[in-house]
């Protein structure tokens, strides 16, 4: 059974976000990450960049495969976790402290999941 | 084994070179390097002795059975390498004067007509090194050929779900966008799909035919109308030639353009991965974009170098790789028009055998016992009763001397083995793998989770490949550095 | 006619037997009646002897020249005896891509020591497997450079044309535009051009040296230009020459790449070639093709694979940034052996004796009133004038068993490797004379 704090919103595509200051920091659940596998790199938007609510803003590479992580947000990126590109393992480790980005001049968010819902969603899921 | 570096000892050479027999030209300190390569010093016996170790580490295909699906391993001719290592092949320069290169140019020439028949197109050229830079070169015609006609809409490939990855990969690159089309539930083209998928926007179909999972399509006519219809073009992906061939020519099926792989194929050997060669051929309307330079016949019977009128360019330097195709050339000139159908049909007989069997041992078969030169297993069943999955089995055949077959591909598969034997094994090998498949099954039942920690006999076991990702050693580190 | 097919005629039957069918036709039932072959237009086939007699006669109608004094390319050099022993192992030979590493540890390894020794010759951090050859080694290296903020690629007009042709082909095709930048009177590239020609949108700047015209590029000024503009510095390289010359390492290139024929590879007409690439630690993974890793199995055990595979086609698909599939590992192979036998030694030796070669070719050319074009550095190529005329002398040098250089750029492109001595030289400069003095 995976963890799914309380105090996190998440999407459908299994992102979570967390909110403070209008700010939105963004990572991949724990659901997720043990779906994936062992992570082995991320890539990563630059500081500056605009991501869209429900596109793709960076990727996540296991050994045999890729996959996209969508923003839940349109915004600008603030801030990037460049830990991650030397230490990819922490998104299997600590996936709730292993953020991807920061994301500011928010001007839409995209349909988000409360914890109950998205536990609902991963029981569906299997 | 020691690594070359580890083997280096100072001082040790092999004497290669004579000393200087002119002036020693002394050039400005600024343009030279600092410090000497750290390059292996060893004696030529230590020299051939490691090689000799790391070729008993490799796999060949005189090692053993080779059914590595998709990769068409058959047999590598000797007479093929003979040939292509003649001095008067290997020591021409590829811009001497084409009247003292007319052998090299006949070669081509006469492969270029030969490859052509075989895949019913009017034209072709020998310059792409690979299967996927022939694909890459096939898009770049078809680009040509809208671009040419001032439709500049049409900027979609349509490419089916069990595409190889080069497809996708090589339609980007030829500046296309990428349209997927599910397969429908006999493993062909879903023909819905594919209608609602074309339209003014539609430059191209890639498709194999047979395709990933060794199944011809039935409706190859009706696919290539529709696409035609909608004003696109028809890309033949030839990795799965070796099934079709003297039987079902690409452009009767109503491809217009198409790449052979001459190292699957064409028997030319596949050197850990390379070099191959990927000539395209296509029909008489797109032959004006074929790259440059083209070999053509005078009425004089000799052979010279032309520019084809609205080349897309140069996808490599000079012709290809020329001594590829002189081994391809030796193969066709050896099984002649009666020989090239009999391969097909010998290749697909093979499969065909091998599936009835494994079938029979208790293998699963997703799309059914007939096929053409390969079928895929779906090991999901096995996993399920047993946990022993589809790697599992591919790496206990390690144990002996077997190459596995593809794993997981096609990715609609997802516990696929992808067998493909080819025309060249006997029905003792094929035979011998059926009853070594059926051990395998019958390990897996007794105690499926023991096989994760296949193969039990090799130099090393499964290497750890999430560590290598992580933390990626991609040289060696010298003792200096360490 | 020949055949590989094992199993006779009445085993086959034995096997459509045992599947339940009654002739070979029914294995292709499922291919619609419209699309089946007639008989193919070929030949009959023949036996082994036959086709050794056929080959021979097409191998038999090219013009072996005794000296060859044309590169522009594509290089004759003296390739060691081991050379083709090891390359000719057939375990070598025939194996596909080592994707089952448990028995593919020789050919791995090979590529591990290829990598190590391709990033010791160029001063680079890391190198691929190998892609086709120089030219496409050179598109992919400036495809590799862009980025979402830059977008266009400024080529040296003193580059190898093929490799620009291929060059502006790849870039055509995906929409990237290219910028030329002309060469000065002394045949090196314009710098002050190369600075107008650079802007906030170039991506990556591409520069042979020693250039096609063979003379020794400005390096530190044009890498200053480059990266002073925020741009990638591509820098193209003669392999021998890196036995004595500055690495591109040492000049700070983003991407080296080269074609690798020097190294132990025949002209063989133009292929199989070896594409050489080699790039910064920061550009790894933007690397196009196989990388080989080293890591251990579960018993801690040296073990190498291939890695870094999330960026390649077979996973990546559409996303990837190159298609290459099949690359030219035995040609990589074949280097690795090359570098293995000269060593540092003899890698230098080689090149000390091109260059020496070429300087004294054209110390005798001039005396003929072939006049040197550039009065900069050169290493084993030069453009001399040709005070008569050029198809004239071509001919006259082939009757003499003679590959003169390559006509172009309004003179000769004349070459020298270790292989032309200087009885060789004197041989050919000697029928030039003759020729001239017509």
């Amino acid at each position: 059974m995976s963890t799914i704090p309380a105090e996190l919103s998440y999407t459908k595509s299994h992102e979570w976000v967390s909110v403070e200051d209008d700010v939105y920091t963004i990572g991949l659940t724990d659901y997720a990450q043990d779906a994936l596998g062992d992570l082995v790199f991320v890539n990563l938007p630059e500081e500056g960049d605009e991501v869209v609510a429900g596109e793709a803003f960076a990727d996540v590479e296991s050994v045999k495969a890729v996959s996209d992580v969508f923003s839940p947000v349109t915004g600008v990126v603030i801030a990037i976790n460049e830990e991650l590109l030397d230490a990819p393992e922490t998104i299997n480790e600590d996936p709730y402290g292993a953020w991807f980005v920061r994301v500011g001049n928010v001007t839409e968010v995209g349909d988000l999941l409360d914890a109950d819902a998205y536990a609902a969603l991963c029981e569906q899921e299997g | 084994m020691k690594l070359l570096f580890e083997r280096s000892v100072p001082g040790r050479k092999q004497t290669i070179f004579p000393d200087l027999d002119v002036p020693e030209v002394s050039f400005d300190q600024t343009l030279l390097r600092d410090k000497a390569p750290r390059l292996p010093q060893m004696a030529e016996v230590d020299l051939g002795r490691h090689y000799t170790e790391l070729a008993k580490q490799t796999h060949g295909v005189n090692d053993g059975f080779y059914p590595l699906g998709s990769c068409t391993m058959k047999y590598n001719p000797r007479v093929n390498e003979q040939v292509s290592a003649l001095s008067g092949f290997t020591d021409i320069h590829p811009l001497q004067p084409a009247e003292t290169a007319q052998g090299c140019l006949r070669a081509m020439y006469e492969l270029e007509g030969m490859l052509a028949e075989i895949c019913g197109m009017d034209a072709m050229t020998l310059q792409p090194a690979a299967g996927a830079h022939g694909e890459y070169t096939g898009l770049l015609l078809i680009r040509a050929h809208h671009l040419a006609k001032g439709d500049t809409a049409r900027t979609k490939i349509i490419v089916p779900d069990s595409a190889h990855g080069t497809n996708p990969a090589s339609a980007v690159m030829a500046g296309f966008t990428v349209v997927s089309v599910p397969s429908n539930e006999a493993g062909g083209v879903d023909l819905d799909a594919l209608r609602a998928a074309v339209g003014e926007d539609t430059a191209g179909l890639m498709l194999t035919n047979p395709n990933t999972l060794g199944l011809f399509d039935p409706n190859i006519l009706e696919i290539c109308r529709i696409v035609h219809e909608a004003g696109g073009l028809c890309y033949y992906d030839g990795a799965n030639l070796n099934a079709v061939m003297g039987h079902a020519r690409p452009g009767d099926m109503g491809f217009d353009c198409v790449h052979v792989n001459l190292h699957k194929t064409f028997s030319t050997p596949h050197g850990g991965g390379g070099p191959g060669s990927g000539p395209v051929g296509c029909k008489a309307f797109l032959a004006p974009y074929l790259p440059g330079p083209q070999v053509t016949k005078s009425a004089d019977g000799s052979f010279s170098f032309v520019q084809p009128e609205q080349s897309v360019g140069k996808v490599r330097s000079f012709y290809g790789n020329f001594l590829v195709t002189v081994r391809a050339l030796a193969y066709i000139l050896t099984l002649g028009k009666e020989g090239i159908p009999e391969a097909s049909e010998a290749a697909v007989l093979n499969a065909n055998y091998l599936a009835h069997l494994l079938s029979k041992a208790g293998y699963t078969l997703p799309y059914g016992e007939r096929c053409m030169h390969e079928f895929v297993i779906d090991v999901g069943p096995l996993k399920a009763e047993t946990g022993a999955s589809a790697m599992d089995v591919a790496k206990r055949l390690l144990d002996f001397d077997v190459h596995p077959p593809t794993m997981y591909f096609p990715l609609i598969v997802h516990e696929a083995l992808m067998v493909e034997p080819t025309e060249t094994e006997s029905r003792e090998t094929l035979d011998e793998f059926v009853s070594l498949m059926t051990n395998i099954l019958a390990e897996a039942r007794e105690d499926g989770e023991r096989l994760h920690g296949a193969p039990f006999t090799r130099p090393i076991g499964r290497p750890d490949e999430v560590t290598a990702a992580r933390k990626p050693c991609l040289h060696y580190v010298f003792d200096e550095e360490a | 006619m020949g055949s590989y097919i094992p199993e006779t005629h009445e085993g086959r039957a034995d096997m459509l037997t045992a599947i339940g069918l009654e002739s070979a036709e029914e294995l292709y039932s499922v291919v619609p009646e419209e699309v089946r072959s007639g008989e193919l237009n070929l030949p009959e086939g023949l036996s082994e002897l036959e086709v050794v007699s056929h080959m021979e006669a097409l191998a038999n109608e090219n013009v072996r020249f005794g000296t060859v004094l044309r590169g522009a390319g594509a290089y004759r050099h003296h390739i060691p005896a081991i050379v083709k022993t090891v390359t000719s192992k057939e375990e070598f030979v025939t194996a596909y891509t080592p994707y089952q590493a448990e028995i593919s540890q020789g050919v791995l390894q090979s590529i591990f020591e290829y990598q190590t020794q391709i990033c010791e010759l160029t001063g680079m951090d890391v190198s691929n497997a190998s892609v086709y050859d120089g030219a496409t080694a050179a598109a992919e290296a400036v495809l590799m450079c862009l980025d979402r903020k830059r977008g266009e690629v400024v080529v040296a007009e003193s580059v190898n044309p093929d490799v620009i042709t291929v060059i502006k082909t790849y870039c055509a095709s995906r929409n990237v535009p290219v910028v030329t930048v002309g060469m000065k009177d002394d045949l090196t590239l314009d710098l002050e051009a190369l600075q107008a020609a650079i802007g906030p949108k170039t991506a990556a700047v591409y520069v042979q040296s020693p250039n096609y015209l063979g003379v020794i590029e400005d390096m530190d000024a044009i890498v200053a230009a480059t990266h002073g503009a925020g741009a990638k510095l591509v820098m193209g390289f003669n392999p021998i020459s890196l036995g004595i010359l500055r690495t591109p390492g040492e000049y700070g290139a983003d991407v080296a790449v080269a074609e690798g024929q020097p190294l132990g590879l025949p002209l063989g007409f133009g292929g199989p070639y070896l594409g050489i690439m080699a790039a910064t630690k920061a550009m790894m993974r933007k690397l196009p093709g196989r990388i080989v890793g080293q890591t251990t199995d579960a018993d801690g055990r040296r073990a190498f694979v291939l890695t870094l595979q999330a960026r390649e086609q077979h996973i990546r698909r559409e996303k990837a940034s190159s298609n290459i599939c099949s690359n030219e590992a035995l040609c990589a192979m074949t280097a690795s052996v090359y570098l293995a036998t000269v060593g540092p030694d003899g890698l230098a030796q080689a090149a000390r004796l091109s260059a020496g070669h070429a300087h004294y070719l054209a110390d005798k050319l001039a005396e003929l009133g072939f006049a040197v074009v550039s009065d900069r550095p050169f290493f084993n190529e030069f453009l001399t004038t040709c005070p008569i005329d050029a198809d004239q002398l071509v001919d006259a040098l082939e009757a003499r068993g003679i590959l003169a250089g390559l006509p172009t750029h309004g003179g000769i492109l004349w070459c020298a490797t270790e292989l032309n001595t200087r009885s060789d030289i004197d041989r050919a400069v000697q029928a030039i004379k003759e020729v001239c003095d017509r």
